[in-house]
């Protein structure tokens, strides 16, 4: 074993860079987004070599660090990963650096200084790596909390035209949930001191105390309503389609793509093995609330005009996977959601990243302003058909093997919830290739055509109005052409690792799949379910 | 007859510090020559408050009753003294700040002329300037001092006018917007001499009750029989009116926010920091000591006014559409999470609850964080003294960056985000509370911290999010006092919020009633 602090390190260096960013004087912009980029890719390296160093079939927690950090409360700043913290953090690994080359020419916006953009995407990076490493739950909801200032200052500062609201939203939505938590930490606290003789936080210490069933599910639920909320589970999804929608497309593909799998992370590590009787019993309830949002999001996902929304609610309805494979307690299926939240931060991030691309050249986000672009623009157009394939989990792209791992592993406990859940696929499908045939396919149109000559208004750089005229007028204009530039090669390479990972794992899962089981199966017996996959009634006693 | 009681003049030296530099600085004030007047002043004000802290640091550990049993210098007296001391002393600087304000001062040079006469307005350009704040201020930090030692009643009531008079005083001696800080004088005099009539005639009814002002004689006086009856409840009742409108607790909270937006705004730093500290110093003396064994008389009571507290400062916050008046409720706010914190108080006969320790760590951290909020305010002006008005702080962030990010962080840190200081003392108290069983009053707590949130939010919101209008305010340059206040509670607020490890050590350490 390694003694080298693997993931001390990826939190400080990120904090540091984040710091040096922050520190360059006024007009380094260039040189502030090659430093992000660099400290990104050293992020990543590190992951990388952080998983070489993890041993799959070793100890639960490795990589460990712990230092003693407030006494008094029996805080220690203690990191560990397991399996299914550290696929999270190779997908962080991953993504940030695709972000940053994907923000490279945000500039142009030219609201204000880049650099506070790159230095809160730095500081957001470093706190996501501590939220999946802490094995100290006060520590994890210090970085819980801690998280939602970088992005709340990316979304203020660099959102779109309604991003005050947003932001605000975001912030509140998640404080209140995190506070619930607070309230549910604090508890946990004190039944440890009561259980224990001493208060501790150290999360392999909770999780083998004996805890009455009442004050069980008092404790379930608040850890479970800020991963609600984080992650999001349906009633408590309002905040996500505004924040997604608004956020800059860096900040969306992160939002979506890692900080909302707190919320699903969270269930396993922390909902799952610290409360196994209070997670058993209001499973079935937890069940209502993910099939409701799969189908509920679904529908919604097919109602909205705005692209952003569109992909915000499509990954409500993927969430709705997720927490229906953790709460069906088979090792196959909380395996498929562990791979899930993987293969939609891919999916999903590349989707963003290319409805983003998107957006940069009409500059509207509204599906009906736009047309035919495959015909001008085909490596988009592939682009965009390849990421709402692997949304919409088609063979052979990787969220596939997720869902089918899923729902196979749901069906022998969950089966009437896995059946009403299978209808979001088709769901799925229809709003997936709906949006696709509406903008790259069809007749050219929207706010991309070339002006035509008759009309004296330009009909680029226009919002819904100049659109819906140009759409009107499109026809009589005989060929109507669009004005659009396919891919740059710095957009191909932000797409190109994407696509090669969807694909790849798509094809062979097997190395992560090998890396999370363990961790998986690990909880499971903690949860007190059959690791083969029977039904979890059948061994467990009742508990009242 | 009467015998010299027993006085050790080393338990006394922070107070005897503190006093002694009021004196002289009384003395200087008749017989300095005027010019020299403000360097001196200002110098003997620091020393002594400075001394007071330095003398109190070294009396860490010390646990005795003296000057007859009239003073307790323990733990939690010494840690509140030197907190006050400390906190006195950054507000002191505040007061010092002559570079801000054309005008070379906050305050007003003659506070007897009447606002708006023609020798009034010639005084407003002459470079004259006030030091009697200098004194005052320091007689009210001695009293404050003197009161969270306070070991019977009467010295607390004595210590509460000594604290009180000059912050009526120095409350009504703004520079500017003269006649908005003469009503607030007036009102917090009025408010304040009926607060401290509720207080004597408590400590009148205790006494009938008991027999003895002593808390420790009360304490025991109390336990014997079962509550001791009516007029003990009665007293008790009335003790703590008196003491939480200190606090400004609601709903005992109408005097502060007309308090504090019309105060000079160093004053009200001043206020909202120290006298905070030592009204809650004495509000844990008096519960915990005198009451400590009959808690159940005062735990609904004060269960109670937490709950009023939070939700209304919380509440009300969220309309304020001025910065001092928002701060007000915010500290109207905090009043409530503090009082969560003393109700950790764990039933045992020597404290055995970690509310002590938490509740004086919060005061601690929050006087940090306020001052240095106030001294954000200072800097933000307009052609008429200080923008506070919300909407002047628009786009603050893109014309002045670091004040903007200064007062993002005490913002954060005031709605309690973790990694701020403001994050470990909620930590600490709703713990405490939660500790005891009052988890119902922690879920209040949380929800109310989430609506003041809200407010905080709006400011960075303004500041960060928002187009500056064009003829908005400028942000002065601070001088040596106010940077170093400023740099000081930075540091404070982060390094309370990152390791709290030692300072927490010490209030728990600390946490320890002789009586």
């Amino acid at each position: 074993m390694t003694t080298f602090p693997w993931l001390l390190t990826m939190i400080a260096v990120p904090a540091v860079g984040a710091a040096a960013v922050a520190a360059l004087p006024r007009g380094r912009e260039s040189l502030a987004r090659q430093l992000a980029l660099g400290v990104s890719l050293l992020v990543l390296l590190l992951a990388v070599l952080a998983t070489i160093a993890f041993d799959a079939g070793g100890e639960r927690f490795q990589l460990t660090t712990s230092v003693s950090w407030i006494p008094d409360f029996g805080v220690d700043f203690a990191l560990g990963v397991d399996g299914i913290a550290l696929v999270m953090l190779l997908l962080i690994g991953v993504l940030v650096p695709v972000v940053v080359v994907a923000s490279w020419r945000e500039e142009a916006t030219g609201r204000r200084s880049m650099r506070a953009f790159w230095a809160w995407l730095l500081l957001l990076e470093s706190m996501m790596v501590g939220v999946f490493a802490a094995t100290d739950v006060f520590l994890f909801y210090v970085f819980f909390e801690a998280m939602l200032v970088p992005m709340y200052f990316l979304i203020g500062s660099f959102g779109g035209p309604r991003r005050q609201y947003a932001a605000v939203k975001f912030f509140l939505y998640s404080l209140v949930g995190g506070l619930v938590m607070l309230a549910a930490v604090i508890g946990l606290y004190v039944v440890s001191a009561n259980e224990l003789g001493e208060g501790t936080f150290a999360f392999d210490a909770l999780r083998q105390i004996e805890i009455d069933p009442g004050v069980q599910k008092l404790l379930f639920l608040g850890f479970f309503v800020a991963f609600a909320i984080k992650a999001p589970l349906v009633p408590f999804h309002t905040w996500l389609p505004d924040s997604g929608a608004e956020a800059p497309i860096g900040g969306a593909v992160l939002l979506v793509g890692v900080l909302d799998k707190v919320g699903t992370f969270g269930f396993i590590r922390y909902c799952l093995p610290l409360f196994p009787d209070a997670s058993r019993d209001l499973a079935p309830y937890v069940l209502v609330l993910a099939v409701a949002g799969v189908l509920y999001a679904a529908l919604l996902a097919m109602g909205q005009s705005d692209m952003k929304r569109l992909v915000s609610y499509t990954s409500i309805a993927h969430f709705g996977f997720i927490a229906l494979g953790i709460f069906a307690f088979t090792t196959e299926a909380t395996t498929g959601a562990v791979l899930y939240m993987v293969n939609h931060g891919i999916a999903t991030g590349l989707l963003f990243l290319v409805v983003g691309m998107l957006i940069a050249r009409g500059g509207s986000r509204l599906v009906g302003d736009y047309g035919g672009v495959a015909a001008q623009a085909p490596l988009l157009a592939g682009v965009f058909l390849i990421a709402g394939l692997a949304s919409l989990a088609l063979p052979g792209t990787n969220s596939f093997v997720s869902e089918f791992l899923v729902l196979i592993g749901s069906f022998p406990t969950r089966p009437v919830a896995t059946v009403l859940a299978t209808v979001g696929i088709v769901l799925a499908a229809l709003y997936v290739l709906l949006v696709y045939q509406r903008t790259m396919h069809g007749p050219a149109r929207g706010v991309l055509l070339e002006p035509a000559p008759e009309t004296t208004a330009p009909a680029t750089g226009g919002g819904g109005a100049t659109a819906a005229t140009a759409t009107l007028e499109a026809p009589a204009a005989a060929p109507a052409r669009l004005r659009v530039r396919d891919l740059s090669r710095r957009e191909l390479a932000v797409a190109a690792p994407m696509v090669a990972l969807i694909i790849a794992l798509g094809v062979y899962p097997q190395p992560l799949i090998a890396l999370i089981e363990p961790a998986v199966a690990a909880t499971m017996s903690d949860v007190g379910a059959d690791p083969a996959g029977v039904s979890p009634e059948a061994p467990v006693e009742g508990t009242d | 007859m009467i015998e010299a009681p027993a006085l050790s003049l080393a338990a006394l030296a922070p107070l005897l510090c503190v006093f002694g530099a009021a004196c002289v600085g009384v003395l200087v004030e008749a017989f300095a020559p005027r010019d020299v007047r403000h360097p001196v002043q200002v110098a003997i004000a620091l020393v002594g408050t400075l001394g007071g802290l330095v003398t109190s640091l070294l009396l860490v550990g010390e646990r005795q009753v003296t000057a007859g049993g009239a003073l307790a210098v323990d733990g939690a007296a010494v840690f509140l003294q030197a907190t006050i001391a400390g906190l006195g002393a950054l507000s002191l600087l505040l007061f010092a700040e002559r570079s801000l304000d054309p005008a070379r001062s906050a305050f007003v040079a003659a506070a007897a002329v009447p606002a708006g006469s023609p020798r009034d307005r010639e005084l407003m350009t002459a470079p004259r300037v006030q030091t009697e704040v200098y004194p005052l201020a320091t007689f009210a930090i001695g009293g404050m001092m003197l009161f969270v030692a306070a070991n019977d009643l009467l010295v607390m009531f004595v210590a509460l006018e000594v604290l009180s008079l000059p912050l009526y005083l120095i409350s009504g001696m703004a520079r500017r917007r003269r006649l908005l800080s003469q009503e607030a004088a007036v009102k917090y005099f009025l408010l304040g001499a009926f607060a401290s009539a509720f207080f004597l005639y408590g400590l009148a009814l205790v006494y009938g009750a008991t027999g003895s002002i002593r808390l420790s004689a009360i304490r025991e006086a109390s336990a014997g029989e079962a509550g001791g009856g009516v007029l003990l409840v009665l007293g008790l009742a009335l003790l703590v009116v008196g003491l939480m409108f200190k606090a400004s607790v609601a709903p005992f909270h109408a005097w502060t926010p007309d308090v504090y937006q019309g105060a000079p705004t160093p004053v009200t730093a001043f206020m909202a920091a120290c006298t905070k500290v030592a009204a809650f110093g004495a509000i844990l003396r008096l519960l915990y000591v005198a009451f400590g064994t009959s808690e159940w008389t005062w735990r609904p009571l004060v269960y109670g006014i937490a709950i009023v507290s939070m939700v209304v400062g919380a509440v009300l916050g969220l309309t304020q559409t001025d910065l001092k008046r928002m701060l007000a409720y915010s500290s109207i706010a905090h009043a409530g999470f503090l009082l969560t914190g003393v109700l950790g108080y764990g039933g045992g006969a020597d404290g055995t609850g970690s509310g002590l320790g938490a509740t004086m760590f919060y005061l601690l951290a929050y006087g940090l964080t306020t001052i240095g909020a106030f001294a954000v305010l200072t800097l933000v002006r307009d052609g008429d003294g200080e923008a506070t008005h919300l909407s002047t702080w628009a786009g603050l962030g893109r014309r002045s960056p670091l004040t903007a990010a200064v007062m993002a962080l005490f913002l954060l840190a005031l709605a309690g985000i973790p990694l701020t200081s403001g994050f470990t003392g909620k930590f600490a108290v709703f713990r405490a509370a939660i500790d005891d069983g009052a988890w119902p009053l922690v879920l209040v707590a949380l929800l109310a911290s989430a609506v003041a949130a809200f407010f905080y939010l709006r400011v960075i919101v303004l500041m960060y999010f928002s187009e500056p209008a064009a003829d908005g305010p400028t942000v002065g340059v601070p001088g040596l006092p106010t940077t170093l206040v400023l740099a000081v509670t930075v540091t404070a607020t982060v390094v309370l919020g990152v390791v709290p490890g030692a300072v927490l050590d010490l209030a728990e350490q600390a946490a320890i009633f002789v009586g």
